[in-house]
């Protein structure tokens, strides 16, 4: 991915490393408060690899010429992501008497009419608005006129979209490092009792109590010990690290600090994926300008406490999201899990004490240790504190992130936030949790999400993918698609878990094409019971829960898959034909005959075209571009159901 | 796959050298170092892998069984056009699978392969994280959204028509 370092004059202020805290604020303050107070409009364009990927730079480009060309004088931020993907790229406009306007889907063709009838004249556009941006500024922003904006609550993300992700004296102008300063005034003990009456639950997918986690590494003996932030976020489909990661890298540094410094530890560690190659970037960028405010580095803010950070890249190993196995692919080895004990807060990399913490919880610190526990325990519910954060993705309206207190119910954030099944689809199920977790039906959308309640459901909140399916998704494909991921990324330490997973998915593929047995199901349960018990670590231990799920919520997908040979979502390969229907053939054109890869579809004398069910493959190209109009070619399951041949 | 040529070999050695110069004897620093040698070659040779070996004291096995161990690394090149299908949930869903057989049919090789003029290459990626915009094709660091199989065909013969222009 194109990574493009913004103008920032921070790199080449060294010297200030001798400014108190309140010195290095009041500076930031200084470059912050008159941006959107001189007069000048404030361009604010999201940057994020998601933003990139559906043409923000392009979006970048074409303001700055038409500002050029049209000689209007205003200041382009490039912001992080809001995490509203369906509505990128987002642009957000700051202009003297007028409230802050989101502009969504910005094209470059609309960015002249942008300029010239917002910033030279007084015409918001507001053909092109989303909404207007309130909050920001520290607190949790939000657009009104959206519904979703009733029910969410911006804490982790409350920079995301807003500032310049490598800026650092943006972070410190809206309460960055204020956390860290009031810290460094604290005890270890202090910390740890802040953290433990917040109530934070790790973010990384198990919720272990962080306070808890924290207060047996302080305990712990032996030297050096280490801070290690988990940014190995492998689930697919969760991407709420990665955009906390590119677009308020700052919040992460701070809390991983402020743990070193109750800690005594002197080397951070972020263990982030290759795969974010811009998050990998603007840490280095984040570290980089903390060291030059001695924010980070020798001598912290003078206190003589010094703590340094070093970003290491993962090497595409899902397991590697594992604790044990991250650390040992730190140190340069194979990344299979340990057992326990010893845990990893009294050995651990290196075999020293290691706190290890995600993302998430580590950029949840300054927010508790600034605003105090009990702001921070008195959102969410009894037993799990805070705001969780989801990506919603799959058949839903509004694919993005999503953050709500802890209880808010599944329903809220598919339905009021996430705005429903998309193209007037039926709801079927939500997949949560990633590959170790589980898919519920209609009957659990009122479950509170918190920790516990999804665990009694058989699911289990993770770290915060959310997958909506609709009607068109075939929920054993789901199943059979999770454990070929899992099965893919198995280290093969444990005999259950490798081979144990390996014939559980040999079973679904022979469901998925037609080869199942009525046995097959009460076989899968055994294995998947036998695997859970066997297997070492997590990815062992919840690869069967995808398939355990479905089978409890979705048994009569499997039964028709393997006692009527049918597919009833029309998705599983060998189960389906392709067929055009004669009557709603036009008969006039012959899209579907160009696009067919394997010549399957030729003409009847009657003009109609006719699907070749011997050489057809199943591609799904004749769908695609049968004109709306016509609509003539259809999916049928099972096959023995397709129409005779109509006679030439 | 052909091994280097003896050019390509003397480029691979040189390369080494300053690689290895610019990195400690520490055998914790192996995955950093292969992840250079990658970035550099485009994927690990085995000349090169030799030599990290004898630079951290390790055996050539020892090496191997890290490098291999990890998706990322690979040992047959990337391909002038590195062709990238994402796997992840939100792709999947919204029919990756069938982009992927596409691109299969179109480059003529499969996944994990390389075209025999070694222009494209094809291998599947864990999620990248862009689930709105499933499903999603990366061509070296461009990103193609929203990919389907019938534009599939439209995407490739675009790019080969750029890389005769180039």
């Amino acid at each position: 991915m194109e990574i493009e370092n913004t103008k920032s004059n921070i790199f080449l202020c060294n010297q200030e490393t001798d400014m108190t805290f309140d010195e290095i604020r009041e500076k930031a303050v200084a470059e912050w408060e008159p941006m959107e107070q001189d007069g000048v409009p404030v361009i604010r364009i999201g940057t994020a690899t998601s933003d990139r990927a559906s043409g923000a730079l392009q979006v970048v480009e074409e303001f700055e010429k038409e500002l050029a060309r049209l000689n209007v004088t205003a200041k382009i931020i490039r912001t992080g992501s809001v995490g509203f993907c369906n509505h990128e790229p987002l642009v957000i406009i700051s202009k003297p008497e007028y409230p802050r306007i989101c502009y969504n889907n910005v094209t470059p063709d609309m960015v002249p009419r942008l300029v010239e009838g917002f910033l030279l004249e007084d015409d918001p556009c507001m053909e092109f608005a989303l909404g207007t941006l309130e909050g920001g500024d520290g607190t949790p922003p939000h657009i009104p006129e959206l519904p979703r904006s009733e029910y969410e609550l911006r804490l982790l993300l409350r920079n995301c979209g807003f500032i310049d992700p490598e800026n650092i004296h943006h972070y410190i102008a809206l309460g960055g490092y204020r956390a860290l300063a009031r810290s460094l005034e604290m005890t270890p003990d202090g910390i740890v009792e802040e953290i433990k009456r917040s109530g934070l639950r790790g973010r990384g997918g198990a919720g272990f109590p962080t306070g808890q986690k924290l207060a047996s590494c302080l305990k712990a003996r032996g030297t050096p010990k280490y801070v290690v932030c988990n940014a190995d976020e492998g689930d697919p489909g969760a991407f709420m690290d990665r955009v906390v990661l590119e677009s308020d890298p700052q919040a992460v540094l701070e809390g991983m600090i402020i743990f070193a410094h109750a800690l005594s530890s002197h080397q951070g560690y972020i263990y982030t994926r290759m795969e974010y190659p811009l998050a990998v970037e603007r840490l280095k960028t984040a570290i980089q300008q903390a060291k030059n405010l001695g924010l980070l580095g020798d001598n912290i803010l003078g206190t003589g406490f010094s703590f340094d950070i070093e970003v290491f890249q993962g090497a595409g190993a899902f397991i590697c999201g594992e604790s044990s196995a991250l650390m040992y692919s730190i140190e340069g080895k194979r990344g299979f899990p340990r057992v326990r004990p010893p845990q990893s807060i009294e050995a651990g990399l290196w075999q020293k004490p290691t706190q290890l913490n995600n993302v998430k919880t580590f950029a949840s610190i300054p927010v508790i240790i600034d605003k105090g526990s009990e702001y921070f325990a008195g959102i969410g519910t009894d037993t799990s504190k805070g705001t969780a954060v989801f990506a919603l993705a799959g058949k839903v309206e509004n694919v993005g992130l999503v953050e709500v207190p802890m209880g808010t119910t599944l329903d809220t954030v598919i339905n009021e936030i996430g705005g429903g099944v998309k193209d007037g689809k039926r709801f079927k199920g939500v997949q949560t949790g990633g590959p170790s977790g589980g898919c519920l039906p209609e009957q659990f959308l009122d479950t509170p999400i918190d920790f516990d309640s999804l665990k009694e459901a058989g699911a289990m909140m993770g770290s915060g993918g959310m997958i909506v399916m609709d009607e068109d998704n075939c929920m054993v494909d789901a199943a059979r698609f999770f454990l070929d991921f899992t099965v893919k990324e198995s280290c093969g330490k444990c005999v259950m878990c490798r081979l144990g997973t390996k014939q559980m998915l040999s079973i679904l593929e022979d469901i998925v094409e037609g080869k199942g047995k009525p046995e097959d199901m009460e076989q899968l349960v055994t294995l998947g019971e036998d695997i859970k018990a066997g297997s070492l670590c997590g990815l062992g231990k919840s690869a069967p829960n995808p398939i355990l799920t479905t089978l409890r919520y979705f048994k009569e997908e499997y039964e028709a898959h393997i006692l009527e040979k049918r597919c009833p979502a029309l998705v599983c390969r060998n189960l389906i034909a392709y067929y055009i229907v004669p009557e709603k053939c036009y008969r006039g054109c012959e899209h579907c005959v160009v696009v067919c890869p394997s010549e399957a579809i030729t003409q009847h004398s009657k003009r109609f075209k006719v699907i070749d069910q011997t050489k057809c493959i199943k591609c799904g190209n004749c769908l695609e571009v049968c004109p709306q109009e016509y609509n003539a070619v259809v999916k049928i399951s099972p096959i023995s159901e397709v129409p005779d041949q109509v006679e030439k | 796959m052909a091994s280097p040529s003896k050019h390509e070999e003397e480029q691979i050695t040189e390369g080494m050298r300053e690689i290895l110069s610019q990195h400690e004897k520490d055998k914790s620093c192996l995955i950093p170092i292969l992840q250079v040698v990658q970035q550099t070659f485009g994927y690990l040779p085995r000349i090169a892998t030799q030599k990290v070996a004898s630079h951290l004291g390790m055996t050539d096995v020892q090496v191997y069984g890290v490098a291999s161990f990890y998706n990322h690394f690979r040992f047959i090149p990337l391909g002038k056009y590195p062709v990238q299908m994402c796997m992840g949930t939100a792709c999947h869903m919204v029919g990756g699978g069938l982009v992927l057989e596409a691109l299969e049919r179109t480059l003529d090789i499969k996944v994990g392969g390389i075209t025999e003029d070694r222009e494209f290459s094809l291998d599947r990626v864990a999620c990248i994280g862009c689930c709105g915009l499933a499903p999603v094709m990366v061509v070296g660091e461009k990103i193609y959204p929203k990919m389907s199989p019938a534009k599939v065909d439209e995407v490739f013969v675009n790019m080969k028509m750029e890389a005769k222009r180039d």
